[in-house]
């Protein structure tokens, strides 16, 4: 019972984590051009996402 | 005509501060990372360009430059592809798509782990760990609810105080009953909790809805994605004589104007200097260019084909064609907004039976036993068991995957709710001009003439931008006599020397003074002559648009009632009729009285079908129980119409109207599926023998049988089922002139 009180946390802590890298991803442009960052990671110049998150 | 081009690219940008500006075009052709490489490369190239970035998703290309605007346009199409300026205000993000997606990211996230919490529950989690888990479950479900429900509670309050019910309505108050009432058991140490029936059920809708609504803005953003029609502005001239682009809206009556070869004719006016030839097949549906010159008026919106024009406004942007044709458009409306969505009408009628049954179970166990908590548990599990999670699932699955099959067959579907109205169709009414007919004109016969005069004409025909004359080019080849001092004369025809000999190609009358005898008046025909005497006549008609004869076919066989109207002469029409074997057709209708007649056909209790393409049809789009346009349509048309094909086939028209018949018939199997899941459960939930484990289990299960019956719909090998598309026979060709 008393691994409960750190296992509940832990895994809660967890779940946190993987939903606010999912919404990082989201705001940060990551979903906007799909097949595009598909066709980019072959090519060898500049391939990181948008930077402005104006957009 | 570069320098306007340029000219739009800075009016369609917006000014990032700073000096930069940005612009985002639409260029359709792009397949693979080579061409999106290619394009950056080359657009980075260009002067003062700081960043291009494509999209393949979206094929679009986002450019930043400073200072003067490079030829961006240019350096795309010099690459090979098409570009095309969006509409400038576009930029703005799919704010409704990130709120869904986040709201289901939020839903996923509590689902999940209350589903776990839950099942520890379910497999005998001792009294305290269970109080504890609830509690837990609690305060997760909370926010998840405020955050991820909020979407399906304001448009249920926003229904309910319009005095209607929709589908959010049962949903909203069976996801609050049993939240309230699993908060309420929580506090109390109770062995219940439904917190993981509401979230789940948030979850899967959430799912159904963001699929919608992401298959609705990729065909939006492939219809927007096309080549625009309407001018942005146009060249002022001053008084002193110079030069100014300006702003459509900025354009008043009594302007000077220019209008250089191959642009559209920015407002209404008349021609104060120079003389042309005038496409106005989108306006008006004439398939014949018409001759514009000194004194003529002009109509906001025509294609101006072979000399540049001086013109007079006469009225501003906001009274021309195109304005009246929009306000016509605003004014027939109207009788669309009144469809209600299937969805909506099956809820009205299903909410009040399931919320009348959980009053009486609530009822009967009262009388029963007398316990409050134990009568309002059953009640809620009736309210849980019976909420539509199918049902609100039933319609978007299957709409979506029959406007992803529609997708693939270039069709795209602006609305579900326009695969609904699609179903109830009885009566298709077709323009003609660039709907029925492709909308240029082709030479007709040209075995039939001696091919010495044809590639003569040809030969002449490859210089100008004339419709007729690009016909000829493309029909002609072979030895021409060596021509010198080629000149268009802009509104009559071409003209060159040959071995001493002056050679004319162009309008009877002017190439040569012979009478034509047994021609009609307007008849769509072109003269070669040599010094004066004529040498040959090629007439030249209007080819149907491939599948116009096997969709017309089709419709017939379904039994719609089909009918052709159209803007252009009487016999060019009747013709085309008597083609294609209908009886029903009208000529020389405007557009007040297309939208009048598609409203006399309303009113005789028809529900209609409007395919046409131009602006004069627009206004009709819109009047229409259901409108499709073709890719070619000019813009007003494309944003009115329900439906548009991209590929030119008019076959598209029974494709989708089988795909709609399909799911139609899909939605009323889900709809069947959900019943009679009611049927089963709803008697089980009122003997209060439904524990969470068992609503968790048949809301899922439920809801899987759902879309996996959607699914079906894509399953279906695409091609076979529908209308048979026959072999690619030669586009058959209608004599749309002299034909009488």
């Amino acid at each position: 019972m008393s691994v409960l009180v750190w296992l509940i946390p832990v895994s809660l802590l967890l779940g946190f984590a993987g939903l606010a890298a999912f919404w990082w991803s989201l705001k940060s442009g990551q979903y906007e051009d799909l097949d595009g960052a598909a066709e980019r990671v072959l090519f060898d110049e500049e391939d990181r996402p948008k930077q402005n998150g104006k957009r | 005509m570069t320098a306007a081009a340029r000219e739009e690219v800075l009016l369609a940008s917006r000014a990032l501060g700073g000096g930069a500006r940005q612009v985002t075009f639409s260029v359709p052709d792009m397949k693979c990372g080579g061409c999106m490489t290619r394009i950056e490369k080359a657009l980075s190239a260009l002067d003062g360009v700081e960043e291009a970035r494509v999209n393949l998703t979206l094929k679009r290309v986002t450019v930043r430059w400073h200072g003067e605007t490079p030829p961006l346009l240019e350096a795309v199409r010099g690459l090979g592809f098409a570009a095309h300026l969006g509409e400038a205000q576009e930029e703005k993000k799919d704010e409704t798509f990130s709120r869904l997606v986040r709201a289901l990211a939020v839903a996923g996230f509590a689902a999940a782990n209350i589903m776990g919490l839950s099942v520890s529950v379910w497999s005998g989690a001792g009294e305290e760990a269970r109080n504890l888990f609830h509690w837990i479950s609690a305060g997760i479900a909370l926010p998840a609810l405020a955050y991820a429900g909020r979407i399906f509670f304001a448009s249920a309050w926003e229904a309910l105080r319009h005095g209607r019910t929709n589908m959010d309505v049962p949903i909203s108050i069976g996801v609050l009953m049993a939240f309230g009432l699993s908060l309420y058991d929580t506090a109390t140490g109770g062995p219940h909790a439904y917190f993981d029936a509401s979230i789940t059920l948030l979850f899967f809708l959430l799912i159904g809805r963001t699929l919608d609504h992401v298959m609705r803005e990729r065909a939006r953003g492939a219809v927007k994605g096309l080549a625009r029609l309407a001018v942005r502005g146009a060249y002022v001239l001053e008084q002193d004589g110079a030069k100014r682009y300006a702003p459509l809206e900025d354009i008043k009556p009594g302007m000077v104007l220019l209008v250089p070869v191959g642009e559209r004719v920015p407002v209404d006016g008349t021609v104060l200097s120079g003389a042309s030839d005038l496409d106005c097949s989108l306006v008006t549906g004439e398939s014949a260019p018409r001759k514009a010159e000194e004194g003529s008026t002009l109509q906001a919106g025509t294609l101006n084909l072979t000399g540049p024009l001086t013109m007079r406004a006469d009225a501003g942007a906001q009274d021309s064609f195109l304005a009246r044709m929009m306000q016509l458009m605003e004014a027939a409306e109207t009788g669309r907004a009144r469809y209600r969505r299937i969805a909506d009408r099956v809820s009205r009628a299903y909410a009040p039976v399931v919320h009348l049954a959980a009053f009486l179970t609530f009822a009967g166990w009262m009388l029963a036993k007398g316990d409050v908590h134990d009568a309002v548990t059953y009640a809620v599990a009736v309210l849980i068991i019976t909420c539509p999670c199918a049902l609100g699932l039933a319609v978007p699955m299957v709409q979506v995957m029959a406007a992803r099959r529609l997708f693939d067959q270039g069709i795209m579907v602006k609305d579900g709710a326009a695969l609904e109205r699609l179903t109830e169709v009885d009566h298709a009414v077709f323009d003609k001009t660039g709907t029925l007919t492709c909308g240029t004109p082709r030479l007709r016969d040209p075995a039939g003439y001696d091919p010495a005069h044809l590639a003569s004409a040809a030969a002449l025909g490859a210089h100008s931008a004339h419709p007729f004359s690009r016909a000829l080019a493309e029909a002609g080849g072979g030895r021409a006599p060596a021509f010198k001092v080629l000149r268009e004369i802009p509104g009559c025809g071409m003209e060159a020397e040959a071995g001493g000999a002056t050679y004319r190609l162009g309008r009877p009358g002017w190439a040569s003074a012979e009478s034509l005898s047994g021609l009609e008046a307007g008849a769509s025909c072109v003269i070669l002559s040599k010094n004066g005497a004529r040498l040959a006549t090629f007439f030249f008609d209007d080819p149907l648009r491939p599948g116009a004869q096997s969709a017309v076919a089709a419709l017939t066989e379904q039994g719609i009632g089909i009918e052709v109207l159209s803007g252009d002469r009487q016999g060019a029409v009747a013709a085309l009729a008597r083609h294609l074997g209908l009886a029903a057709f009208k000529a020389g209708m405007m557009p007040d009285q297309k939208i009048a007649h598609v409203e006399r056909l309303t009113a005789a209790g028809h529900k209609v079908l409007m395919v046409g393409d131009g602006l004069n049809d627009a206004p009709a789009l819109s009047a229409a129980h259901v409108s499709m346009a073709p890719a070619s349509a000019a813009d007003i048309g494309r944003n009115a119409a329900d439906f548009v094909f991209l590929h030119g086939n008019l076959e598209a028209v029974p494709q989708a109207l089988h795909v709609s018949r399909k799911a139609a018939r899909l939605v009323r199997q889900n709809f069947a599926i959900a019943l009679l899941y009611n049927a089963v459960a709803m008697p089980m939930a009122v003997l209060g023998l439904v524990t969470p484990l068992i609503a968790a289990l048949a809301m899922s299960l439920s809801s899987i049988i759902v879309v996996a019956n959607a699914l079906r719909l894509t399953a279906a090998k695409p091609r076979p089922s529908s209308p048979g598309p026959e072999a690619p026979l030669p586009a058959p060709r209608l004599i749309a002139g002299a034909a009488e």
